[in-house]
């Protein structure tokens, strides 16, 4: 799908792929290793959902499908995690779809192009919502989450927010340069 | 149509037309299905497609079913094998960096800290002060809940306060557990080494014991083992108390005296205490001390063996009392199965 789309845009599919696959991977060990030193009170910042939300606003369909999908289950599976595998996946599958569904009515809306930065914001707020949320309450599902879950996921969303616009344009140019 | 042509070049190159035409089809649909994708947009971009989502949220629900079984571990440990390197390099890298946020602790954080610490630091000072004093008290209570399951009798757990002094003459300790405790007169006291002696008298949070190297302490005793003679081990006699803790050559021994006076115990055989089990003063099987010498009296004809208890009494800490089984107790009783009850 993904060389499809790659054709339609005439890059070379291969590099975008790579550069995508490279940039989940390294938000995902970032996400692991250097995010808890900043946590506030244990509650890292999502990278990886950040690039999700990226690779989705820039590339839309099915590549924000796919991305949050593989994001989430190399989250779900790399080394300290111990949750059910899968709950990441769903997270990051659906905030994928989110910010696909926010670039296309955003093109239709506003024609081709970027959105405009309150766009990439609120989308960001939307998704790190959904994201969380979707994690916290698959746990709670399978218990295994506490029961506290609105202020961990308040804070993760205000965390999301405040990474977001030091994160984002640099993604967005990136994803965009292996673009063309 | 082309059958009916002439020549059959001719109706080759028809069928080759015929075989390239729907090959142009097919490419034809799949850029239909490409613009399709991005939903009515001409910008060439895709919109998420219904089906991708849900096969990957199905995806996602066989994931979290496979992981109630152990299949996705290997994958685990792929992942980890993978990340685990790359996490090791990014953390080394970024340490200069992860110290940031501590740049921003105020002095008033900085100061609370090292109150913090300092009273931590006392508090784990003290603990270090009175380790040795804790493991060995740990280890007494060890030895008693071992000799719990040793012996096969419940155990009151108490500790002695006060020992006689030696001018009475009479060897006797309190220890601080009473009838509230469960303990009534005439029960066995026991450390994790063997027999102690017996309970005198009760008060409620108290008892005195009557140590078996008293001189008025009569034990029965039965020797483990075969003697020279070669007669049958399980010789009976009384094992009397000295009297005398230390100062004499016989100092804390205790003497037994074999109803069968011909039996010749060996040195090092074991003497047990012999009882119901039930009654008391002295329950059955406690073990007393092992036999260091026998030597016969010519006058009164009878053979003397002397007994080295296994108890040292000169450093008695924490003893248990038995009690049967179903003692109610206002402390925790040593179950014959070696749990607190």
């Amino acid at each position: 799908m993904s060389e499809m789309d790659a054709r339609a845009s005439g890059a070379a599919p291969v590099l975008r792929n790579v550069l995508v696959g490279m940039l989940v991977v390294i938000a995902v060990v970032l996400q692991l290793s250097v995010a808890p030193a900043f946590a506030i009170r244990d509650i890292t910042p999502d990278l990886a959902l950040l690039v999700v939300v990226a690779v989705a606003l820039t590339r839309g369909g099915q590549a924000g499908l796919v991305t949050g999908f593989a994001a989430g289950v190399l989250l779900d599976l790399a080394p300290p995690a111990d949750h059910t595998a899968g709950r990441w996946a769903l997270s990051l599958l659906i905030v994928g779809y989110v910010a696909s569904r926010v670039r296309e009515s955003s093109n239709t809306h506003n024609g081709p192009g970027r959105p405009n930065a309150l766009t990439v914001m609120a989308t960001v707020a939307a998704c790190s919502f959904i994201g969380v949320s979707i994690f916290a309450v698959s746990g709670l599902i399978l218990g295994e989450a506490p029961l506290t879950l609105l202020p961990t996921v308040l804070i993760s969303v205000g965390y999301d927010l405040l990474l977001a616009p030091l994160v984002i344009p640099m993604l967005l140019w990136l994803i965009g340069k292996g673009d063309f | 149509m082309s059958l009916l042509s002439p020549r059959p070049s001719e109706r080759l190159r028809k069928g080759m037309e015929q075989r390239k035409g729907p090959k142009s089809m097919v490419r034809r649909p799949r850029e239909r299905l490409n613009r399709r994708g991005s939903l009515e947009t001409s910008s060439g971009g895709s919109g998420p497609k219904r089906s991708w989502l849900i096969v990957l949220i199905l995806c996602c629900a066989t994931l979290a079913t496979l992981d109630q079984t152990p299949v996705l571990e290997p994958a685990r440990t792929a992942v980890g094998e993978v990340l685990s390197p790359l996490e090791t390099g990014a953390a080394m890298v970024a340490r200069p960096f992860t110290g940031i946020p501590e740049w921003f602790d105020t002095r008033d954080d900085l100061r609370e800290r090292l109150a913090e610490l300092e009273a931590e630091n006392s508090t784990l000072r003290r603990q270090v002060e009175v380790t040795d004093y804790g493991r060995a008290k740990l280890a007494e209570y060890e030895s008693i809940t071992r000799a719990a399951e040793d012996l096969g009798y419940a155990l009151v757990p108490a500790r002695v306060t006060a020992f006689g002094p030696a001018q009475t003459f009479n060897r006797t300790v309190t220890i601080d557990a009473g009838s509230a405790a469960g303990i009534r007169s005439d029960m066995s006291v026991v450390t994790g080494d063997g027999l102690a002696g017996r309970v005198l008298r009760v008060t409620k949070t108290s008892a005195t014991v009557l140590l078996i190297v008293d001189a008025a302490s009569v034990v029965g005793g039965r020797v483990g083992g075969a003697d020279t003679g070669g007669k049958k081990s399980g010789q009976v006699g009384m094992v009397r108390g000295s009297g005398v803790v230390a100062g004499r050559s016989d100092a804390g021994l205790l003497t037994l005296d074999l109803i069968d006076q011909s039996a010749a115990p060996l040195k090092g055989d074991t003497v047990v205490t012999w009882g119901d089990g039930r009654a008391a003063p002295y329950v059955s099987g406690l073990p007393i001390g092992e036999v260091t010498d026998t030597f016969a009296s010519v006058r009164d004809s009878s053979r003397t063996v002397r007994i080295k208890p296994y108890v040292d009494f000169g450093s008695l800490d924490v003893v248990g009392v038995v009690v049967p089984n179903d003692t109610l107790s206002d402390r925790a009783v040593v179950t014959p199965e070696g749990e607190l009850r």
